[in-house]
């Protein structure tokens, strides 16, 4: 209406061009957005490439997948005693896993050669350790503190006494030659936790120290390991620290790659720590230097508090990486849970062409149980310490 | 005021910073040089009781041993430092290839996990999650023992298309013979690279000056490979191959690639790509969205805003995480020692070693080359870093 009050006279003599007599035919309801369909469309069949993409996608998947499924489970033999429960045979002409095979060998894969009277102590020692793990992880856990004290010198403590055993109290010694598998592995990593942290603690705290002769060797030491590979720290401390110190010491082949993968872990540590000095305000430092708190106090009560508490996450990525790791000792001849999956390979007694690969798919899905569970776990802090920064 | 100076009362030494700090000094560095005198002292004396020579004198004797993969001239009566230099290629041939491989296949899935396309963004991720948390030496096993080693005999090779074959022996490819005037091919390539720089160059400037754009990619395609591959077709083909066959029991000519070289090669690429991918990842999700919005709102196509907004703020990101990605993939190629690879550690660490018996001397060298490509690689990306850098007011 307000078009026509503003055209001239002439113009409305004229009228104009064309004028709809009758209302449009409403236009087909949109395509579907919502729903599964909807949801399809957007996300799988936008455009062209979209389309082409999702194919190529669908057909590696079904390419890879029921092949996998196969294998693992449906061809699976998952009973058997020897050898030739794994074979192909007239009844089976498709082989798949041979699960016999590592429930067979599942308490060598745990305890590796530890005497089989004493295996409830490698049994105690894991539940010590999920205890002191789960006591840790539970950020809202009560007596925290205690329990800094219970995971960094009770639990090693006792494990020392329990897992090399201890004549006065009746646990007969096992030589560290008996161990191996499972307990092995969480030996090494624990062992490369409760020391790595500390000692790269004391690293981060010495690069960045005011003491040029601190600094200098702090820096000296990180550079150092992280620049050489894990394999060659761990050849050091197996074939120079016996060199190294006096001739009548000798010290034990598990203890020398521990030693090895503790230093190496450290280093890493005390970068990551490093990172958390450095995101803490120079205020919170003059803030202690205010009220009178000394360098270690300052470090105690203010800073590492914070510092630590920041970087949670990249200590658990460390650890991952640490745990992953421990997988190297096996070169130092050092029988860890990998190494027991590759000695169970040439067991006559079970093999098959299919033994390799059982033995491989289950230590993979062993690593990748733990370190996707961790890596979660770095997650959900990561997203916990984020909701109290949010406004 | 003068008066009052001199009744502060003096306090203990203790109390004074200054004195403190210096004493904690001379008592750490006391220490060190302590633990280090021990150790020569300890180290020494076992050396001279078992008998072990020290020094590097080893270095010119007969090493006697015979290495699987030699780049370079090599035979048993070659001296130890000559293995030595075989072990140092075939780590950077791997390291330098797996570099390119894992770089390759890590963008790829970096940017498939950031794809709108939901079936390939879950199955990076899966990709990535999968593969990050299963160790390398477990991947390398699996790769070497479960699949290269599990492949037919020689007698049951799988051919190749082009005249190859694959089994458990590795694989073996036909070896390009390059006769005589195929150099002017060489020449022409040469001149290809140096001419299409130099076009490069004249674009960019052109560009700067004019705002024209030149297409320096197709030209320099052109320059590189099609004036290279005229000129030999020009010449008549100068190049034959040389093919492998097989015998009854061993394959004769051609190139033979290890089964441990592509184990460790597939392992450390596979491996590292995935690390590569939240590397590649981090980096671009670190450019702001109003980047792309305000590159669309001056009328950028989708292509020109990746490639001249994205890219060059994400690389600033990318780029230390991805050097050491690249130092990782040398530093785990020393796992090449489980699978029986000659690299540097398997070679020297491992038989020069065990055959010397000089680990001081051994142990040093080998970390030593380590360390030394892990600093450089480092310094010079301080030095790209600080070039590249936000220049903040």
């Amino acid at each position: 209406m307000s078009d026509i009050a503003t055209t001239t006279d002439a113009e409305l003599m004229e009228g104009p061009a064309f004028v709809r007599g009758q209302p449009l035919a409403p236009l087909p309801p949109p395509i579907k957005e919502g729903g599964a369909v909807g949801w399809m469309r957007k996300n799988l069949f936008s455009g062209v490439l979209n389309i082409a993409l999702t194919i190529v996608c669908a057909a590696l998947i079904v390419w890879i997948v029921p092949p996998l499924i196969k294998f693992l489970v449906i061809d699976a033999v998952w009973n058997g005693s020897g050898r030739a429960d794994c074979l192909q045979q007239p009844g089976q002409p498709e082989i798949g896993a041979c699960w016999a095979y590592v429930f067979d060998k599942i308490s060598f894969f745990t305890y590796g050669f530890y005497p089989i009277g004493e295996r409830w102590r490698v049994d105690v020692f894991f539940a010590l350790l999920t205890i002191g793990v789960g006591w840790m992880a539970w950020l809202n856990a009560p007596r925290r503190d205690i329990c800094m004290i219970y995971f960094f010198i009770v639990l090693p403590a006792a494990s020392l006494i329990l897992l090399l055993g201890w004549p006065p109290i009746g646990l007969p010694k096992v030589a560290t030659t008996q161990w191996g598998g499972v307990l092995v592995t969480v030996v090494v990593a624990s062992v490369g936790i409760v020391f790595s942290l500390p000692i790269g603690i004391v690293l981060a705290l010495g690069r960045r120290s005011k003491m040029p002769a601190v600094r200098l060797f702090s820096v000296m030491f990180i550079e150092f390991v992280r620049g050489v590979p894990l394999i060659t720290v761990l050849f050091m401390a197996s074939v120079m620290l016996p060199l190294f110190v006096p001739d009548t010491w000798s010290p034990d082949k598990l203890l020398r790659a521990l030693v090895g993968v503790s230093l190496f872990a450290a280093a890493y540590m005390a970068e990551v720590v490093r990172a958390g000095l450095q995101a803490i305000p120079k205020g919170q430092f003059e803030g202690a230097m205010a009220v009178g708190l000394g360098y270690w106090q300052t470090m105690r009560f203010i800073v590492l508090p914070q510092a630590l508490k920041i970087t949670i996450p990249n200590i658990v990525n460390t650890t991952i990486g640490l745990f992953k790791d421990t997988t190297l000792v096996f070169i130092v001849g050092i029988f860890d849970f990998l190494m027991t999956v590759e000695a169970g390979r040439g067991d006559p007694a079970w093999a098959t062409p299919v033994t390799s690969t059982t033995g491989y798919a289950f230590a993979a899905i062993f690593y990748l149980v733990f370190c996707y569970g961790m890596s979660r776990y770095a997650r959900f802090v990561e997203a916990r310490l984020a909701a109290g920064d949010r406004r | 005021m003068a008066a009052v100076e001199p009744t502060r009362p003096k306090a203990p030494l203790i109390y004074n910073p200054q004195a403190c700090s210096i004493a904690y000094q001379v008592l750490l560095c006391a220490a060190i040089v302590f633990l280090a005198w021990s150790a020569i002292h300890n180290a020494a004396e076992n050396l001279a009781r078992a008998k072990i020579a020290s020094g590097f004198g080893f270095w010119d004797n007969t090493a006697g041993f015979d290495i699987s993969q030699t780049l370079i001239q090599y035979a048993t009566t070659s001296s130890y430092g000559r293995a030595f230099w075989v072990g140092l290629i075939n780590t950077l041939l791997v390291a330098a290839l797996g570099i390119v491989l894992a770089t390759i296949l890590g963008f790829l899935i970096g940017i498939a996990r950031l794809s709108k396309n939901w079936l390939l963004s879950r199955m990076a991720s899966f990709y990535v999650e999968t593969i990050r948390n299963i160790p390398l030496l477990l991947q390398l096993l699996f790769w070497y023992n479960a699949v290269l080693k599990a492949l037919p005999g020689i007698r049951e090779s799988l051919a190749i298309p082009g005249g190859g074959f694959l089994n458990n022996r590795g694989l073996f490819l036909p070896q390009p013979i390059f006769e005589s005037g195929s150099g002017i091919a060489l020449v022409a390539l040469a001149a290809g690279i140096a001419a299409s720089i130099a076009y490069a160059v004249w674009a960019k400037r052109r560009q700067m000056a004019t705002g024209r754009q030149a297409p320096v990619l197709w030209v320099g395609l052109g320059l590189m490979v099609v004036m290279p591959l005229a000129v030999l077709a020009l010449s008549g083909f100068p190049v034959t191959f040389n093919y492998p066959e097989a015998g009854r029991f061993n394959i004769r000519g051609g190139i033979e690639i290890l089964p441990e070289f592509m184990a460790l090669l597939f392992g450390l690429s596979i491996y590292t790509a995935a690390f590569i991918a939240e590397v590649v990842r981090a980096g671009i999700t670190s450019v702001v969205k109003g980047q792309t919005e305000a590159a669309y709102s001056l009328g950028l196509r989708p292509g020109a805003t990746l490639r001249l907004v994205v890219i060059p703020q994400a690389m600033r990101v990318i780029i230390p995480p991805l050097t050491s990605q690249y130092l990782n993939i040398t530093k785990n190629s020393t796992l090449a020692v489980a699978i029986g690879y000659p690299d540097l550690v398997q070679i020297f660490a491992g038989t020069v070693l065990n055959q010397t018996g000089q680990a001081v001397e051994v142990i040093v060298i080998t970390m030593a080359v380590y360390l030394t490509i892990s600093l450089v690689t480092s310094g010079l990306m301080n030095l790209y870093n600080r070039r590249i850098s936000l220049v903040e007011r």
